[in-house]
């Protein structure tokens, strides 16, 4: 559908990749830890290696839970816009497939948060 | 010569006279121009004077009434005030609840006097017409007022001190900000079923009896008058909105699908921003008037229940999020305040975890979801803020594109999963907290890709003041966004233990009491 106006509507998406200096959004998710309450939103260069998102980026938002520093990541699961997928730790972000404002979760098997609770 | 004397004139010619009376039909220019905008969202009227408006007020009576309620409110302001008044609230965390109130709420009466003067001005009926001039002035009054009681609280307590500047900066914000924006900019009938119906009926009772029962039961006497001084306008509002709706519906057949959309819409825009309220009421009031499940149950599934039944004669029916509402009312108030209080370094007030008897009635309140779902998390957060490790997430969450909510909400079949829904649209992914966001977005992509999202809005760095270099050594950007946002950080934020409103309010209590 699209929208009833009164004159032509057309204006442009408020974030679109050019809007972010080099940068693309990429939104991650950790799957049974709701204390972090959302997914986080991070803005990347698409030259980032997948290795680099999860040594350098992904502490700073998920280290405070304490299951964080128990993941074994050669047993994470990981999901794109919820399908199973399997990322290349060595090729970059782009490689990978990840376009702007994509949205990837991973599962850590084992691991269900505080007291089991998916906190 | 006899002096001829007018008989006095009944209630039902004077408002004949006072209002349809006041009008006419444009000769020089033709009336479609001069009323661009009440044809194209597809609505039908064929006869405006159909429009019944049961409380016949007419313009002088209405500056009667409210003068006499604006002495008596201002009366009352002036003994709360002289009389520290703020001293005989509960306790300082029931403060917190008035800057939620005032950044949240007063600045959508402003937005809604606005709203209520334009659909005035563009709709061609007298009736309905003057009936909106006056709403506009209610709402800017309720505006006014509000701020005027709450400016007593900014000469003591911290995060009162710039409601305007901050809904169109700070990133919770944009959730009340984006819904008012959505129906502004929405044709004339679509925002009187938003605002008219859906939220003015619909949802109104489950602002109001929080907030103002809220402020009764803590002991808040100049929050809970301006609450009874807008109560009769809020009752002329409700009465507005349901005879828009019925109007509508009468007038042709055709309306009803159209009428149908916008009544699904917006109820469920006004159920995601009263997620807030939910939240005020089960974990900020520090003594609560009910839950905000027993609330949603009688003011939406009971009362609500009786309009749509009422309505079914039209052919409208329940709105269609009300099944996914069922189930939310038992999370929603939990992971929005698990929500501030992690985000609380980036709030205009303070936060903190419940006692332990706090979490005892949330139990009682919650018995299916509190204690497994939420406890655990909670009892962790205030282990953790015991031993000097209180939790901060210091980074930008996702948020969904329709309501601007972090994307905090769960599945409705499992709470142990987040809900995630995503559109392509024109080469772009777009992302919802649900999938009455997401159908908002598909039914009017073209409007909803050029919402204003905060997290977006920093990364984009829109969200600095001029002459602050994000490239310069040691740059704090969550320091420069709070900057912009006129928070002033450590005081107006954070945890409410060892905060200076908590210090405060108990210096001056033993003030007050003793000599």
């Amino acid at each position: 559908m699209s929208v009833v106006s009164l004159k032509p509507y057309d204006f442009p998406a408020a974030d679109s990749q050019d809007k972010f200096h080099g940068n693309q959004l990429l939104y991650v998710g950790w799957e049974d830890h709701l204390m972090f309450c959302a997914p986080f939103c991070w803005p990347l260069p698409g030259a980032m290696s997948f290795g680099e998102l999860l040594e350098k980026v992904l502490p700073g938002g998920f280290g405070y839970h304490p299951d964080f520093k128990k993941i074994d990541w050669s047993k994470v699961e990981w999901f794109k816009s919820g399908k199973p997928w399997r990322p290349d730790d060595a090729k970059s972000l782009a490689e990978n497939g990840i376009l702007h404002k994509d949205v990837i979760r991973f599962r850590t098997p084992g691991l269900t948060g505080i007291k089991g609770s998916c906190s | 010569m006899d002096v001829k004397v007018n008989k006095k004139l009944g209630l039902k010619e004077r408002y004949a006279l006072m209002t349809r009376g006041l009008g006419w039909d444009t000769t020089y220019q033709p009336m479609d121009k001069v009323f661009p905008y009440d044809k194209f969202e597809g609505i039908k009227i064929h006869d405006w004077d159909k429009w019944e408006d049961p409380f016949r007020m007419t313009m002088d009576a209405y500056w009667k009434y409210q003068a006499e309620k604006e002495r008596k409110l201002y009366a009352i302001i002036d003994a709360f005030a002289q009389n520290n008044g703020h001293l005989g609230v509960t306790d300082a965390r029931y403060i917190n609840t008035l800057k939620l109130f005032l950044t949240g709420i007063s600045p959508l009466e402003y937005m809604a006097h606005r709203g209520f003067a334009h659909v005035g001005r563009q709709m061609r009926g007298v009736g309905p017409r003057v009936a909106c001039l006056m709403q506009s002035l209610d709402e800017i009054r309720h505006a006014q007022t509000q701020i005027h009681s709450m400016s007593n609280y900014n000469k003591y307590y911290n995060g009162f001190h710039d409601p305007m500047h901050m809904i169109e900066r700070v990133w919770y914000l944009s959730v009340p900000r984006s819904f008012f924006d959505d129906a502004y900019t929405a044709g004339p009938f679509e925002f009187m079923i938003a605002i008219g119906f859906s939220f003015e009926y619909v949802l109104t009772n489950l602002l109001f009896v929080p907030f103002i029962s809220g402020a009764a039961y803590n002991g808040d006497m100049g929050a809970m008058t301006f609450g009874f001084s807008a109560q009769s306008d809020e009752a002329r509002h409700m009465t507005l909105g349901l005879e828009c709706i019925k109007f509508m519906l009468e007038q042709d057949p055709d309306n009803l699908p159209i009428v149908q959309r916008w009544i699904d819409k917006w109820t469920w825009r006004g159920t995601r921003v009263l997620t807030l309220v939910g939240m005020m009421m089960d974990y900020m009031l520090p003594k609560r008037v009910m839950s905000w499940k027993e609330a949603w149950e009688i003011y939406f599934e009971q009362n609500g229940g009786a309009l749509f039944n009422d309505l079914a004669r039209y052919g409208i029916t329940v709105p269609k999020c009300a099944a996914q509402a069922a189930l939310d009312k038992e999370h929603v108030s939990h992971q929005a305040w698990a929500t501030f209080y992690q985000y609380g370094a980036a709030a205009d007030f303070h936060t903190w975890m419940p006692s332990s008897s706090e979490m005892d009635w949330l139990s009682e309140k919650y018995p299916n979801t509190f204690d497994k779902y939420y406890r655990p998390r909670f009892e962790y957060f205030a282990e953790q803020h015991k031993a000097g490790n209180r939790f901060y997430n210091l980074t930008l969450p996702m948020l969904c594109q329709t309501c601007q909510i972090p994307m905090l909400f769960t599945e409705p079949a499992d709470p142990t999963k987040i809900c995630y829904r995503e559109s392509d649209y024109k080469g772009e992914k777009y992302h919802f907290c649900s999938d009455g966001c997401k159908e908002i977005f598909d039914h009017e992509p073209e409007k909803y890709i050029q919402a204003w999202l905060p997290v977006h809005q920093i990364h984009q760095g829109n969200c600095f003041d001029p002459g602050v270099d994000p490239a310069a050594p040691g740059f704090n950007p969550l320091a420069a966004v709070l900057d912009h946002y006129h928070i002033n950080q450590g005081r107006d934020n954070m945890e409410f233990e060892g905060s200076e409103d908590q210090r405060n309010f108990a210096a001056w209590r033993t003030m007050a009491a003793k000599n």
